[in-house]
């Protein structure tokens, strides 16, 4: 009995062991994994969204850039779906019947039981002839929602464009977007999605078992109301804005007009651009690949992405830091005999000036007057190697406080870094130390190794006209109801160039438009005293571009502004003009007609600048030997060949006033 | 008789009540929750669910309680009359019977419908301790093994009829009693063995089964070279495994219903079916794993108030307080029926009498068997049959005879110090 005795405890012994593993289990199941709690909130609970209206973007003047249209989606539960007249269906939304079954299919793979989108995007005409006859289409229901209108139809690369929301983006924004939302992707609607959105209003809904619902979770406390988002006032000023497109149509280049005391970009013009218009609702898809497709690259927001030499632009700054090194002096005057001798080498000036002071050498844009400011200022601390390594490398951080080098800092997405060089990258670049002044003179005159962006050479005019310092060039004035905007941009940057060096660059600028013997007469405006310097930029593959810079009026200035248009030959070619309209646009809302050249603002909006390309069959015929090569078949298909519209206008405008490489 | 009648009071185990009343309360709180409705919050109906259970409660307690007041020594007396009348029960239900969901388990009386073969659980459960207490019968010969066996065979016989399969193999939990009055251990390792043997037999295949029992076979053989007794033994026994292999597979194919083999498919991994019978134990597990370590709260769960764990209230009533009392909940209810099985093996263990010892084993037994298939099976680590979580389920029948079940014990542990 002694032995059986002992059974009771292998008996109980039973009973704990099953009582841990089941214990062990359920911890498992309710402590550890969360698994199964996911599960259940998939189960039963769904969100249903509501969407808000998106914030209506606004110029400076409160004028609307883009705003909302109404658009309806289609949803169906094919569980609830009985069998109904489908052809009127089809008719009314325009769809075949075999488009039809593969849409229902579709919505079946996804879930019988759920709402899924059939049709997106129907528009309001077609909504209300099918809101006539919803009663007939059991399983079918309508969602409102809104799509972008943009009424004026310009600013396409400064407002952007939103399309349908990838898995990256729902990744990305952790649990906001849904399958099928919308999101800004480029452009303001990018960088201020998160107020334009707004905040999706949410009802949490409990489904059974055979999904009925059956009320809101814990009595709606978890709900929310849709908030509509924020309404954008944008620092663009859509006059000029408009005028700049139609100026720069049919021509590859770019506008940015800053307001100096602010910071404010007033004009942000990338040509060619597109119908904002295009990318929206329904035609998104093959509007998009079209634009992609356009060779001369329509999505490159030319302002903030495109790297340019500044050319001749960048005299005033040379002139600047001369004069605050002490260098050279307003009176300095050199000798032009029509070139500048380098060590062993021979830099050209298109034009014989003899003695040449500072104030004419930027209205005429000497280029042997720079070389020799910039050798005196490479050598001042002596002319050893070492000691002009030290000075470059003092120099290019004084020409860094102007905002070149890298990127400004302007509230829009995608603004590139075009590197400045420091001493160590040329070292690397001649493979030693020993460089000088001699082997890197084209900096002198904005070439070689210097880029800049479009607007980074506004914004030096913008430092100028403030005399010295800048703020940063941002694109929104103000968010919602009085919402101020982010205090970076209210922060004054100083150059560190004291203001009574500017008056003496000044003087030249204002005499390259206003002066008979200045380079950028083509500017000059009645009445108002134009500030200016041509550039014109050699471009390795095709014609010079067209660059001007300005700012007006002289005294308490309101605009500084940069414009390029590419292949365009001289400065006072395009940019100058296009400038001045811009300019007294802006100034008094009005624009006189002929410029000093005769010409009129039409011929330059109708002047084609546009490089023409010449395509060649993507694919040879095999029996070709070429086709065994293994050649970079894009370049060979899209050879780069610049043509000017030959137009009486060419003939006129393109007429090079004065003699000079770069002016 | 006035003096000996308060004793006996004085005498019942009261904390194995408390228990019991607890575990009931617990019952009747979660059924109200599976049916509770925000919107259609009425007050107290006996039409509902948790209404008719509460009923169902307090007539068990009375019930219990009036057993109180029989003599101890009538059961043990009357055990074969009552093996006799659950025996007829469950012939009259296969012939009266009402077939609800695929089983004939149900005879109709009036309104309510009684289910004998939860009453064939103590029926059996006394005459196996009547028979086993009776002088001169010990385990270890193999005329009372067999009668033992009879008599727990018979009921398992007639139910499998109906059929009803879950209700069947609570039977087996008759081994332990047995185990504990002395059947040998190596019956045990066999049956056991047997049953290891089924399952493999469902996993590899007969090839690697039989070699490597025959391999087995022959280490033992080598083993034992020298003793050709063994030899002999141990040869029939690889033959017996061997062909039990067969017997087996046979069974399954073709004994076993077919959502029975899926349900063993499903728990084995051998299918995956989350909508069919995959279903209920899928949606129990979501529904006990999302009450996390607190559990949503009471009234608070949305699986089970949702419907989306079919047999809500009865079988898979775990999932319920799985769901709204979480990991603490669960605890406490499994915590209180780990005390109430080993409180009644402690009682058992303390008897003079070998039969109150035998029953209280049959008791402890049949519960614990029970408890751990319908938690197992909500948890997904048994095979879904449906058998219900006892005093807590949703159902007459069962919480009745739990109660007498209990209530007998209770009443022949009152009496210990007498003499039966």
């Amino acid at each position: 009995m002694d032995q059986l005795f002992n059974r009771k405890y292998i008996i109980q012994g039973l009973f704990v062991l099953i009582a841990i593993i089941l214990l062990g289990k359920l911890f498992y199941m309710q402590v550890i994994s969360d698994k199964y709690f996911l599960s259940a909130n998939n189960n039963a609970l769904r969100k249903i969204y509501t969407y808000p209206a998106r914030g209506v973007i606004l110029d400076r003047n409160n004028k609307v850039l883009a705003q909302n249209q109404p658009t309806y989606d289609l949803l169906v539960t094919p569980n609830q779906v009985k069998p109904f007249d489908t052809l009127s269906l089809c008719n009314i939304i325009g769809i075949d019947m075999i488009e039809f079954r593969k849409k229902f299919q579709k919505a079946i793979v996804q879930s019988r039981y759920q709402e899924s989108i059939f049709q997106k995007l129907i528009s309001v005409e077609t909504y209300a002839s099918l809101q006539e006859k919803m009663f007939n289409y059991r399983g079918f229901s309508v969602r409102k929602r809104t799509i972008r209108y943009y009424p004026d139809s310009i600013a396409s690369q400064f407002l952007g464009y939103m399309r349908e929301v990838t898995p990256k983006d729902i990744e990305k924004h952790a649990g906001y977007y849904k399958s099928g939302d919308y999101i800004g992707k480029s452009g303001i609607e990018r960088e201020y999605e998160p107020v334009l959105r707004g905040t999706k209003g949410v009802t949490n809904m409990l489904y059974n078992a055979h999904n009925v619902a059956q009320g809101s979770y814990a009595n709606g406390k978890l709900d929310s109301l849709a908030v509509s988002g924020d309404q954008l006032t944008s620092t663009i000023d859509s006059r000029i804005q408009k005028l700049g497109e139609q100026l720069l149509a049919n021509k590859v280049g770019s506008i940015v007009a800053i307001e100096p005391s602010t910071g404010e970009i007033l004009a942000f013009v990338s040509s060619p651009g597109y119908d904002p218009n295009k990318l929206v609702g329904n035609s998104f898809s093959p509007n998009y690949r079209e634009i992609f497709a356009n060779p001369n690259r329509p999505f490159v927001v030319r302002p903030i992405q495109g790297g340019y030499s500044p050319g001749s632009a960048f005299k005033p700054l040379d002139a600047l830091i001369a004069l605050s090194e002490g260098v050279v002096d307003p009176n300095t005057t050199f000798n032009c005999p029509g070139y500048y001798i380098a060590g062993n080498r021979k830099f050209k000036c298109e034009h014989v000036d003899g003695n040449i002071s500072l104030r004419r050498g930027i209205a005429r844009s000497c280029n042997t007057y720079f070389y020799n400011i910039f050798a005196k200022l490479m050598t001042k601390n002596g002319g050893s190697y070492a000691k002009q390594h030290s000075t470059y490398e003092a120099w290019q951080n004084m020409v860094r406080k102007f905002g070149i080098g890298d990127t400004l800092g302007i509230d829009f997405p995608g603004e590139k870094a075009y590197k400045l060089f420091r001493a160590a990258d040329y070292d690397k670049l001649h493979r030693s130390k020993y460089w000088g002044n001699t082997s890197i003179m084209s900096v002198a005159i904005g070439q070689g190794e210097i880029n800049t962006t479009p607007l980074q050479i506004a914004n030096i005019m913008a430092i100028i006209a403030n005399r010295g310092y800048y703020l940063k060039p941002h694109v929104v004035k103000a968010i919602g109801n009085g919402k101020g905007i982010d205090p970076r941009f209210k922060e004054k940057h100083f150059v560190g160039i004291d203001a009574r060096f500017f008056e003496p660059v000044i003087d030249g600028m204002q005499d390259a438009v206003n002066q008979s013997w200045g380079t950028a007469t083509e500017s000059r405006l009645q009445n108002i005293i134009m500030c200016g310097k041509t550039g014109t930029v050699q471009n390795s593959r095709g014609k010079n571009h067209s660059v001007f810079i300005g700012f007006a009026p002289r005294d308490n200035p309101k605009i500084a502004i940069a414009v390029i248009v590419e292949n365009g030959g001289y400065g006072g070619a395009y940019a100058a003009p296009i400038a001045s309209y811009i300019t007294e646009k802006y100034l008094t809302d009005s624009l006189s007609g002929r410029r000093i050249n005769g010409s009129t603002i039409e011929m330059y909006k109708e002047a084609n600048l546009l490089p023409v390309f010449v395509t060649k069959p993507l694919v040879k015929p095999l029996n070709t030997p070429d086709s065994l090569k293994k050649t970079d078949s894009l370049k060979k298909a899209l050879p780069l060949k610049t043509k000017v519209a030959q137009n009486q206008f060419n003939k006129l405008a393109i007429k090079p006033k004065v003699n000079a490489t770069s002016k | 008789m006035q003096h000996q009648s308060n004793r006996f009071f004085f005498n019942v185990d009261w904390i194995t009540i408390l228990i019991y009343i607890a575990l009931c309360a617990i019952g009747v709180a979660n059924i109200y929750s599976t049916e509770y409705n925000p919107d259609k919050a009425a007050a107290f109906s006996l039409g509902s669910s948790y209404g008719k259970q509460l009923i169902f409660a307090g007539t068990g307690l009375i019930l219990g309680l009036s057993i109180l007041l029989f003599d101890a020594k009538f059961f043990s007396v009357f055990a074969p009359v009552i093996y006799g009348v659950t025996i007829f029960l469950l012939l009259v239900v296969l012939v009266v019977g009402r077939n609800v969901g695929g089983n004939q388990a149900w005879i109709p009386i009036g309104s309510f419908r009684l289910q004998p073969s939860e009453f064939a659980k103590f029926g059996t459960a006394l005459l196996l301790a009547r028979y086993i207490s009776s002088f001169n019968v010990k385990l270890n010969s193999l005329k009372p093994i067999l009668i033992s066996g009879a008599i727990i065979i018979l009921p398992m016989a007639l139910i499998m009829l109906q059929p009803d399969a879950g209700s069947m193999l609570v039977f087996l939990s008759f081994m332990f009693p047995l185990y504990r009055e002395g059947l040998p251990g190596n019956l045990l390792i066999i049956f056991w063995g047997a049953v290891l043997l089924f399952i493999l037999n469902l996993f590899l295949s007969p090839f690697i089964l039989i070699s490597s029992i025959l391999l087995i076979g022959g280490l033992f053989i080598y083993n034992n070279r020298k003793r050709q007794q063994k030899i002999i033994s141990i040869g029939v026994i690889t033959l017996i495994a061997i062909a039990y292999l067969f017997v087996a597979k046979f069974l399954f194919n073709n004994v076993l219903q077919p959502h029975q083999r899926t349900r063993i498919e499903l728990i084995l991994g051998l299918a995956k079916d989350n909508k069919g019978a995959g279903y209920n134990v899928i949606q129990a597990k979501i529904a006990i794993g999302s009450g996390q370590f607190t559990g949503r709260g009471f009234l608070q769960g949305t699986q089970t108030k949702l419907k989306y764990v079919p047999a809500q209230s009865t079988d898979f009533i775990f999932s319920t307080v799985g769901e709204e009392w979480g990991f603490v909940g669960c605890f406490v209810v499994i915590g209180l029926y780990s005390f109430l099985l080993l409180r009644i093996v402690n009682i058992a263990e303390r008897q003079r009498s070998s039969f109150s010892r035998i029953y209280g084993y049959c008791i402890a037994c049949i519960l614990f068997f029970h408890v751990f298939i319908n938690i197992g099976m909500a948890i997904g680590l048994m095979p879904v049959i449906g058998i219900p979580l006892p005093f807590i389920s949703y159902g007459g029948s069962s919480l009745w005879s739990f109660s007498i079940l209990l209530f007998i014990f209770l009443k022949l542990d009152s009496n210990r110090m007498g003499f039966i």
